[in-house]
């Protein structure tokens, strides 16, 4: 039912209008911005980190598994350590490692989908056959295999999401290269002389920025979805560090006698609501983009 | 039949709808009246966004979530819709009212049997399932399907789109409406299917004494198919009449203006220029307090900026909304007609030629030959037409000259020298010389790009210039284009249709070009914009001396443009001559048929010569002449058997028929006479 | 239909062989020496290279792959390195079976309820229930699995105490306790789907209800009943199938969180306790099964996908 929005000749000024009506859109968006606080929120305190928190996240003390409410807003854990300041701190490492992944596999990606999507032949054919192999493997899966072969630390967690991600996002930057590769300016720039590096990154690049976008904001979600599970796993961010998952593995077993669940929750809280405020940006974005 | 059998089939009082976009109401359809006697066709015609489908929709109830009848009332034998409750709209839609529209294909639902889908025709009026698909059969034997019964047992995907249009008409005919709307039906249609579609249309609707609400931009369509005649400019009905007083005595500015906008009646680039209409067509919802056509009108004064022009009868059913509707049709001119244009040379070598060009495709396993040694040459300041049906080859052939596909066999020269068959092979000098102007703008702009950068980077990729020099040769392009200094930082999403297209016109040509193809460079144009993009390509034409390969389904621009006309049929050329000639006859069969199925505004006695079949596949072309399945004057066995040469029949005049010229004259003699008089 | 299918057989066959390459080479990464993994460090260096040479594993790696690949045709997974004499087969078998439970229980849970959300929501576009559901699963499918889980262990577990912590029933239980216990895992794996599946099937719905056809049913005076189930559905379900199968990957993803997270002895939880130990015959076995799991999955799911359009069962238009 576009035919109405595409009824008129667009006109210099309605367009304008419709831009700058499309970013207010952006601006109204509840999610967009609800996803923009919680991240922002998140933001500042992976910035500030322990400096401003209430108590050290890291210092031991004799009051062990208070309840919260109390002196301490949510108790302490088995240690005897402010839960409040460990959730606050909890924030630092995901926050370096999710983002820089995201970035790493969001480069690889779009250079392999231009490149792949532009050409297409074998190496295409060949290339889709090894995502196609790497996507019948979980992301944790081989995240868990690669780690244990070459030892966790920080770097190998931004590493091995990032090459994982790659694969990923170059399918989806491979199909929206596809689209733009059927429309006529891509024969008209090479009816000019045009070399193709020329057309795939300053004809067709600026096209599929939308979807790359989207695709970068998901897959920031989904870094800290994998960071967050490999720590809990014991293969990602490593003690002594107060990450949130790491709070939970040390702490989860006091969950089944039943009492203890403070030291659990509020970590969990803290992961979910990153996640859920990553994930409202990029329902807002593709809300936008794709209208 | 209802109780109400006296009532019109469809009345339009004072019909206002409006959609909210942006969350603001937006105008589409203005006091819209309009009233169809049973049994009776009415034509609604206007160009892109005059609210034409809007209608449509309003009148079966079905517009987009955001859109509402403001005002006024639609009946339908009687009964106003807007009023109704779901259950009674759902039995006025089971039993009084079908809509065809443009695309079968997607009409149809891809994953039911066509049985199935046609027999719900019945179902929904209380018919049992068996009894249904045997009406169904009976259904598609109305609409001439020979064979009903295969045809119900498939899916819609493995129906030809003449054929699913043909399923659609048998859906909406099957109840026996008192209403038919047809919107475009035709439209993305080829000729020799159109005119078959429209054949059967009026044959049922005479049988049936259906009323039918026909909507179309093309007027020809609209002569051919109806009685009374709407004009529709921005929502608002501008003219009604007989179509036979509203298409040749026309008392509304705007028809005036569309109807010098078509090249028609054998009009030709030598006999001047197009007419065209200043302006834009008014922003979706715009305010206009006087008459809406004002801002473009040529004639317009004061009172007309201001003051609505009450409906003025002007006897006979006839209609005009305008208040100098006397002076209408001495509508002065937008441009002046007088065109300069140089004589063609054909002394000496020509431009470009291709020789036994071939190009084989492979597709599911299948070679489908798109081109099969096509061979023709093109002069210095001529355009050679490119005729033919959909799948005939004219694009494969655009591209293979332009080297973005590289040919099979055969050989193109440019000055005498051979080119490349691919582009990357070619020189900076040799691409340069072959341009395109592609048929969607839209499609061939980086929608990214702004005016400034597309086309300083044509210049310095084509021209050679850059810096200041290529501001200056810019500006110089955008004048040679029509196209206003002020544009240069707009983003083609800003700019209209027609001012698209003049960019893409402009970046071809900014390298001095040799040879420019023309890829249907108006079909996705409205007739106005069409006129103006036509006379600015003839123009440049003249300046530059550059020759054209014009390729387009519009036999009437073709006809306007070209000097010379190629006609393809499955890849191979059927005939090759002069543009006077070809029209003219005697012409190969196909191109006979293809001449006979255009419906034009001056229809003219022209007996439509019907084809057998459909067009054939070009994975499996027919044996000896390839157009010998469905050709009309097949003279027997040799035409199935042996494949004719093109030979030149007469001066510059090639034809690939087994038929000596001298008969074909004879032949046709009797349908041109026919034609002419 | 017969030539699609076989299609899809070929490619999964060919990723399946490039999925094996994947799984051993990223098996070769592995640091250190195998047998001395294996014996410790107090073990002399001569029966390291002899524990190496009955392991083959000092042997050029195409050499080692080839040996790897024929084991795996003949059924031999090899012997695990953690449980010493025990075979891989033997004791992935009974983990696979396991893990299969309680993926075919959180399937049977998500599918349905996440397919109907998705026609919900497109139903009700832009409106309240769109939004929440829209905006409810991917809160859902964003947060991790091990975070749903615990919310969900505190809820039921700990507050209601309605249902166990642990996802194993003691042996001997019946189907109906079995699948008590399973219940919190399953829950907490239909959380992270319900969202994404939710999402494609609105999308597909919003779609079909765009479409021509479904105008056309409209205007034949069918009643919104029949136009749905007849028109709408039909067409707008079919690319939810194949998103549903590659959502398996995911899933059995998540079993190797919430097998750990509920101590199920499941696939995911040997490919756990194998990587926490290097047990690299086990890890490279059990990432491959997982890997097989995927492609039957998603083969089944071509196949119901091609049973289901006639566009692929009576071939496309030329």
């Amino acid at each position: 039912m576009n035919a109405v929005a595409a009824a008129a000749p667009v006109q210099p000024s309605e367009a304008r209008v419709a831009r700058r009506e499309t970013v207010a859109a952006l601006l109204r968006s509840k999610t967009f911005i609800a996803g923009n606080l919680i991240v922002g929120f998140w933001v500042f305190w992976a910035i500030v980190g322990a400096h401003l928190t209430p108590h050290d996240p890291l210092a031991q003390t004799s009051s062990v598994l208070a309840r919260p409410f109390g002196h301490y807003w949510l108790g302490t854990d088995s240690l005897g350590r402010d839960v409040l300041s460990r959730v606050l701190a909890g924030a630092t490492s995901i926050m370096k490692i999710a983002p820089l992944a995201t970035l790493l596999g969001v480069a690889g990606g779009t250079v392999v989908g231009l490149v792949t999507g532009y050409f297409r032949g074998f190496v295409d054919d060949a290339l889709g056959r090894v995502i196609d192999a790497i996507l019948a493997l979980p992301l944790i899966v081989i995240a868990v295999t690669a780690i244990v072969s070459i030892g966790a630390s920080n770097a190998t967690l931004i590493v091995v999401i990032g090459a994982v991600f790659t694969p990923l996002v170059a399918r989806t930057v491979r199909a929206a290269v596809l689209a733009e590769r059927d429309l006529d300016y891509v024969p008209a720039a090479r009816l000019r002389g045009e070399r193709a590096p020329y057309i795939m990154f300053v004809e067709i690049l600026p096209n599929v920025l939308g979807p790359i976008i989207v695709e970068g904001t998901v897959r920031l979600g989904y870094a800290i979805f994998a960071v967050a599970g490999l720590t809990f796993l014991g293969f990602g961010i490593q003690p002594p560090s107060p990450d949130w998952s790491l709070q939970i593995a040390e702490n989860y077993a006091l969950l089944a006698g039943g009492s203890y669940w403070w030291t659990v929750l509020f970590p969990g809280l803290a992961v979910a609501s990153l996640v859920i405020g990553v994930n409202l940006v990029a329902d807002g974005l593709t809300q936008v983009v794709e209208r | 039949m209802s109780a109400s059998a006296f009532e019109p089939a469809l009345e339009l009082v004072d019909v206002d709808v409006a959609y909210k976009v942006r969350g603001i109401d937006r105008q589409v359809l203005r006091g819209v009246s309009l009233t169809i006697e049973r049994g009776h066709s009415y034509g609604l015609v206007g160009e892109s966004g005059c609210g034409k489908s809007t209608a449509a929709l309003a009148i079966v109830q079905y517009l987009p979530r955001n859109g509402r009848v403001r005002a006024g009332e639609i009946r339908i034998a009687g009964r106003d819709v807007v009023s109704l409750t779901r259950p009674e709209l759902r039995r006025l839609r089971a039993d009084d009212v079908s809509m065809v529209y443009q695309n079968p294909g997607s009409a149809l639902n891809p994953s039911i049997r066509v049985g199935a889908q046609v027999a719900e025709v019945f179902t929904v009026r209380g018919v049992k399932k068996a009894e249904a698909l045997e009406l169904a059969r009976g259904a598609l034997v109305k609409v001439q399907i020979a064979d009903p019964g295969s045809v119900l047992e498939r899916y819609p995907h493995q129906l030809s789109g003449g054929m699913q249009q043909r399923v659609v008409i048998a859906m909406a005919l099957a109840k026996d409406p008192t209403l038919l709307i047809l919107d475009e039906p035709t439209t993305g249609l080829d000729a020799t299917v159109e005119a078959e579609v429209l054949d059967l249309v009026a044959g049922l609707q005479a049988e049936f004494q259906t009323a039918v609400l026909f909507i179309s931009h093309n007027l020809g369509v609209i002569a051919k198919m109806c009685e009374q005649v709407g004009v529709l400019y921005a929502g608002r009905l501008v003219e009604e009449g007989s179509v036979d007083r509203v298409l040749h005595e026309p008392r509304h500015p705007y028809t005036v203006g569309l109807l010098r906008c078509i090249p028609r009646g054998g009009a030709r680039k030598d006999h001047g220029r197009l007419d065209t209409i200043a302006g834009f067509l008014p922003n979706l919802g715009e305010e206009l307090p006087g008459c809406v056509f004002a801002p473009r009108c040529t004639l317009a004064k004061e009172i007309c900026h201001t003051e609505e022009p009450p409906l003025h009868a002007l006897g006979g059913g006839h209609v005009s909304r305008c208040h100098f509707h006397e002076e209408a049709e001495q509508l002065p001119r937008v441009e002046a007609a007088q065109l300069e244009l140089p004589a063609i040379e054909r002394n000496f070598e020509p431009l470009l030629r291709f020789d036994d060009l071939g190009k084989v495709f492979r597709q599911h396993g299948h070679h489908v030959h798109a081109l099969v040694g096509v061979s023709a040459a093109i002069w210095p300041g001529e355009a050679l037409g490119l005729v033919g049906e959909s799948g005939s080859g004219k694009t494969t052939l655009a591209r293979t000259l332009l080297g973005i596909v590289g040919p099979t066999s055969g050989a193109v020269t440019l000055d005498g020298k051979a080119l490349e068959g691919r582009l990357g092979q070619r020189s900076a000098d040799e691409i340069r010389a072959l341009q395109i102007v592609f048929q969607n703008p839209d499609s061939a702009l980086n929608r990214r790009h702004s005016v400034r950068r597309i086309l300083r980077r044509a210049l310095r990729k084509l021209a050679g210039v850059s810096g200041a020099a290529a501001d200056r040769r810019m500006i110089d392009l955008m004048h040679s284009v029509r196209l206003a200094e002020r544009y240069v930082s707009a983003k083609p999403g800003q700019l209209s249709g027609g001012l698209k297209q003049r960019l893409a016109i402009a970046r071809a040509f900014a390298g001095e070009p040799q040879v420019v193809v023309c890829d249907e460079p108006t079909s996705a144009l409205d007739v106005s914009v069409q006129a103006a993009i036509l006379n600015l390509l003839v123009e440049l034409q003249a300046e530059r001396r550059v020759a054209y390969l014009f390729i387009s389904h519009d036999l009437g621009v073709v006809r306007y443009i070209s000097d010379r006309i190629a006609v393809l049929y499955l890849g191979r050329l059927m005939e090759l001559g002069p543009a006077e000639v070809v029209f003219d006859g005697p012409h190969h069969p196909y191109t006979e048929a293809l001449l006979s199925a255009v419906p034009t505004i001056d229809g003219g006695g022209r007996e439509r010569i019907k084809l057998a079949g459909e067009i054939p596949s070009a994975a499996e072309p027919p044996s000896g002449c390839v157009f010998h399945t469905r050709c009309h004057r097949k003279v027997g066995e040799i035409c199935e058997l042996e494949e004719p040469p093109l030979v030149e029949v007469e001066g510059g005049h090639l034809m690939s028929c087994h038929i000596p010229i001298e008969e074909l004259r004879v032949l046709q003699a009797g349908r041109r006479e026919a034609a002419t008089a | 239909m017969g030539r699609f299918l076989l299609k899809r057989l070929g490619l999964a066959l060919i990723t399946l062989v490039l999925l094996s390459m994947i799984v051993f080479s990223l098996a070769q990464l592995l640091p250190g020496n195998v047998g001395r993994n294996i014996l410790g460090p107090f073990a002399s260096q001569q029966q390291v290279d002899q524990t190496n040479h009955e392991l083959g594993v000092d042997r050029p790696i195409v050499v080692q792959y080839g040996r790897w690949v024929s084991h795996l045709l003949h059924g031999n997974l090899g012997n695990s390195l953690e449980y010493q004499g025990s075979s891989v087969a033997g004791l992935l078998g009974p983990s696979l079976v396991n893990s299969l439970k309680l993926a075919a229980l959180a399937f049977l849970i998500c599918v349905p309820l996440s397919i109907l959300g998705g026609i919900a929501a497109a139903l009700r576009q832009g409106r309240v229930t769109d939004r929440s559901i829209t905006i409810g699963g991917l809160s859902l499918t964003a947060v991790p699995e091990f975070v749903t889980a615990i919310v969900l262990i505190v809820i039921f577990g700990v507050v209601f105490k309605l249902l166990p912590t642990t996802a194993q029933a003691p042996p001997g239980s019946s189907f109906l306790v079995q699948i008590k216990y399973l219940l919190l895992p399953a829950l907490a794996l239909t959380a992270v789907l319900f969202g994404y599946i939710a999402r494609i099937a609105r999308a597909g719905v919003i779609e079909a209800l765009d479409a021509d056809y479904t105008r056309t049913a409209y205007l034949k005076g069918l009643d919104t009943r029949t136009v749905m189930f007849r028109h709408v559905l039909r067409n707008a379900l079919l690319p939810t199938i194949a998103v549903v199968a590659t959502q398996t990957g995911y899933l059995i993803g998540g079993l190797v969180v919430i097998e750990k997270l509920f101590n199920y002895p499941g696939i995911g939880q040997r490919i756990y306790i194998a990587a926490q130990n290097k047990d690299f015959t086990m890890l490279e076995s059990g990432v491959l099964v997982i890997g097989i799991v995927y492609l039957v999955a998603t083969l089944v799911a071509d196949t119901l996908y091609s049973l289901l359009n006639p566009r692929i069962r009576y071939g496309a238009a030329e």
